[in-house]
């Protein structure tokens, strides 16, 4: 019997179906939020993360040393994709989470319409700690659900080698001035860059050149009450055409996160990409080999943010005055910045700004750019805060893959376009 | 005394048939308290969640916020109504006969070669279940590094050849072949033991008859193996026809989204199902898929059924 794929599904139906009687049955919630921490018992509190937050064993063994009963564990998913469907999972069981679950800021708005199930964190010494629109995208109808970790202000990482091969300026300074202005500009700049035949591309791929523009808008697939606007706003028709537009000779079809793109990144496939704080260790460990890529504190059109996430605690979990301490505790300015060091994550928390630590960074790896200033210069840039509701994610799925059908020749810009419309239609 | 007799007599026979009762239950009713358990078992983990799904399918059913309003078949009606259900059945249908009949035909090739008197047979019978062992997840980077379509291994040497490189991410019916040729891999080998073991069983002295009357290999592969496979070759296709109908794992991996590609070139039914169930966290709708998946897995059971009894038992003839 071919018990392995058999099992796999059918248990998954089985599971599911019984957990969901089970937490239709069992939902209890205990939302007491004037528990005070316990310190008389030892007790384990488990910290459920993914990628890589930054939090090291020195600083969970700090954390042990402020509170000696309490030990904390994390758990360490691989990627945003296997935490997201970990968290539904066990929500939907009643049981099961950690203490502390991380959420990613692009599945945060699925989580919010389950706000009666997580804690609610706002507390005295926690206010203001955040930008407000950080704050706003872990905030649920009132209820802060939600405490920031890193956030991911973009810049533009590029590789001098290939900016001097195209006869263009390859100093960051330099390369800030160039590209200054709108995608247009950037777009321009690459069409220049084409030209050269240098044999890579101006940049990696219409997708995640798509999520620098729609990370620029207040309302571009949804409006604030959540009706879906993505196939009406003119904005993000324009955003599609254009993109694919300057994708024809300025990208190197890969598409993002794909094994190919993994390869042409240490191949030199392509010269510039979108850059949040959290790809320098993507393109780091991609192309550990290429010592040119360089960071320039510029992005096309203002400011934008991509990525960063949140701490959150289920309120099935045993120790909920404790867990918030915890998170109260691990998402304060100094512990972040222990972070940042150790992960290069970004500070979503206002304070550290102006901090020596944080302004001093720089990063070796990326020919000693300062990162630190830079990304504070880029986080400054970006000011509001988009609208992501519940379909964010879905609706953003269906545009990559129709950016992808275009990209790879499967079809052309007004049949995907088509596609698109037809598909974001089915989700309703 | 005629009392205390009277009084003996009917308790005796009473006593007699009493036990005698036991008795007849024990041989009534022990055979079904034995094999029970299963049943039970079956009832609790397998009847049960069937059921259960069908309950699920009737509804309006978040993942998180469980069962809302009954929607009788709305569920049914609007996954019948959507493109990509379709699309997902052509996808499945076609990556089940890519896999399962080449599948079958080299593990019967396999199992053949390997019931001769080979040196060393435990090592080659051990080795043909050697992909088995390996987890899904390793089989689908291996041959991620294979089916890439820019720097993967086989456009590279298509590529040296001067044959255009395939689209194994774009082309659909490239992507259903790469994906069929994850699950050969997987489990060829497991059905050639399987195989092997059903031919150990055929007397051999119905081959040295065979011989004497001047039967050559390939006759007697034809007129004696398969038709005494026969029971064990129905077992095989009814279970490579309900693993290949439930294919997941290899095309949930074989792309860094697992759901199903950009214009849903290997969307599969379970995929389109997880992706309803998980990505848009509608029970309901993925419980009603996973009804129809069920339907159709009885229906070309029984289809399966009848044509692999009709060809074996019209060969069996000797």
């Amino acid at each position: 019997m071919k018990l392995s794929r058999r099992t796999t599904i059918g248990a998954t139906i089985a599971t599911a179906s019984i957990l969901a009687l089970v937490a239709t049955g069992c939902s209890s919630s205990t939302g007491n939020n004037s528990a005070k921490p316990d310190t008389k018992t030892k007790i384990t509190l488990t910290l459920a993360t993914f990628n890589n937050f930054g939090y090291d064993d020195a600083l969970l063994a700090e954390y042990h040393q402020l509170h000696p009963n309490i030990t904390v564990v994390q758990n360490k998913a691989a990627t945003s994709d296997a935490a997201e469907t970990n968290l539904f999972t066990k929500l939907a069981a009643g049981s099961g989470l950690g203490d502390i679950e991380a959420v990613d800021g692009d599945w945060m708005p699925k989580v919010k319409q389950y706000a009666t199930k997580f804690e609610n964190l706002a507390a005295a010494d926690n206010k203001g700690r955040f930008s407000a629109w950080k704050t706003a995208g872990g905030t649920a109808s009132g209820k802060e659900i939600g405490l920031g970790t890193d956030i991911g202000p973009e810049a533009i990482c590029y590789r001098a080698d290939l900016f001097k091969k195209a006869g263009l300026p390859t100093d960051p300074a330099e390369v800030a001035t160039l590209l200054s202005g709108d995608w247009d500009k950037y777009y321009a700049v690459g069409a220049q860059f084409a030209a050269k035949n240098t044999g890579a591309a101006w940049f990696d791929a219409a997708g995640a050149t798509f999520q620098g523009l729609a990370n620029q808008y207040a309302n571009f697939f949804e409006k604030d009450d959540g009706s879906i606007v993505a196939t009406t706003n003119p904005d993000v028709k324009a955003a599609f055409y254009s993109v694919l537009a300057a994708s024809k000779t300025e990208s190197s079809h890969l598409q993002e996160w794909s094994a190919d793109w993994s390869k042409g990144m240490a191949k030199g496939a392509w010269a510039t990409m979108l850059c949040p704080p959290w790809m320098l260790g993507s393109i780091q460990q991609n192309s550990p080999k290429v010592t040119d890529w360089q960071v320039a504190d510029v992005f096309p059109n203002g400011g934008g943010n991509w990525g960063g996430s949140y701490l959150l605690v289920p309120s099935q979990g045993k120790h909920l005055a404790e867990a918030k301490q915890l998170v109260d505790w691990i998402t304060a300015p100094a512990q972040q910045l222990k972070a940042f060091a150790v992960g290069g994550n970004f500070p979503s928390q206002v304070a550290t700004y102006t901090s020596p630590d944080l302004l001093n960074a720089t990063n070796k790896f990326f020919n000693n750019a300062p990162t630190g200033k830079i990304f504070v210069n880029r986080a400054k840039a970006f000011t509001f805060k988009p609208f992501k509701g519940i379909q964010y994610g879905a609706i953003m799925t269906v545009v990559q893959n129709g950016l992808t059908r275009v990209e790879s020749g499967k079809q052309g810009v007004d049949a995907s376009w088509a596609q698109v419309v037809s598909e974001i239609k089915a989700l309703g | 005394m005629t009392t205390s007799t009277l009084r003996v007599k009917p308790r005796t026979p009473r006593r007699i048939a009493f036990s005698q009762q036991v008795g007849r239950w024990d041989i009534k009713f022990s055979p079904y308290l034995y094999i029970s358990p299963f049943f039970i078992l079956f009832a609790v983990v397998g009847l049960f969640p069937l059921l259960y799904t069908g309950w699920v399918s009737l509804h309006h059913w978040d993942l998180i916020a469980g069962e809302g309003p009954w929607v009788g078949f709305d569920n049914f009606s609007f996954v019948l109504g959507q493109q990509q259900f379709w699309i997902a059945l052509r996808n499945t249908f076609s990556i089940f006969l890519l896999s399962a009949v080449p599948q079958i035909v080299f593990a019967l090739l396999i199992a053949a070669v390997l019931d001769t008197n080979l040196r060393g047979r435990t090592f080659w019978r051990m080795s043909v279940l050697l992909p088995y062992i390996i987890m899904p997840v390793a089989v689908a980077l291996i041959f991620g590094q294979l089916f890439g379509d820019k720097y993967g291994l086989i456009n590279g040497i298509l590529g040296h050849v001067g044959i255009p490189p395939i689209g194994w991410h774009t082309d659909a019916f490239s992507s259903q072949v790469a994906i069929a040729t994850m699950v050969n891999f997987r489990w060829t080998g497991y059905n050639a033991l399987i195989l092997l073991a059903g031919m150990q069983a055929i007397p051999r002295d119905l081959y040295e008859s065979a011989a004497i009357d001047g039967a050559g290999r390939v006759r007697r592969f034809f007129s004696i193996t398969i038709p005494q496979l026969r029971p064990t070759l129905i077992f095989v296709i009814i279970t490579a026809t309900i693993g290949g109908l439930q294919i997941f794992d290899e095309p949930r991996l074989y792309d860094q989204y697992g759901t199903g590609g950009a214009d849903h070139q290997w969307l599969t039914l379970t995929i389109y199902l997880y992706n309803l169930g998980w990505g848009q966290l509608d029970f309901g709708r993925a419980a009603a898929v996973a009804w129809l998946l069920f339907l159709i897995i009885v229906i070309i059971g029984l289809i399966n059924l009848a044509i692999t009894r009709r060809i074996a038992s019209n060969e069996g003839r000797i």
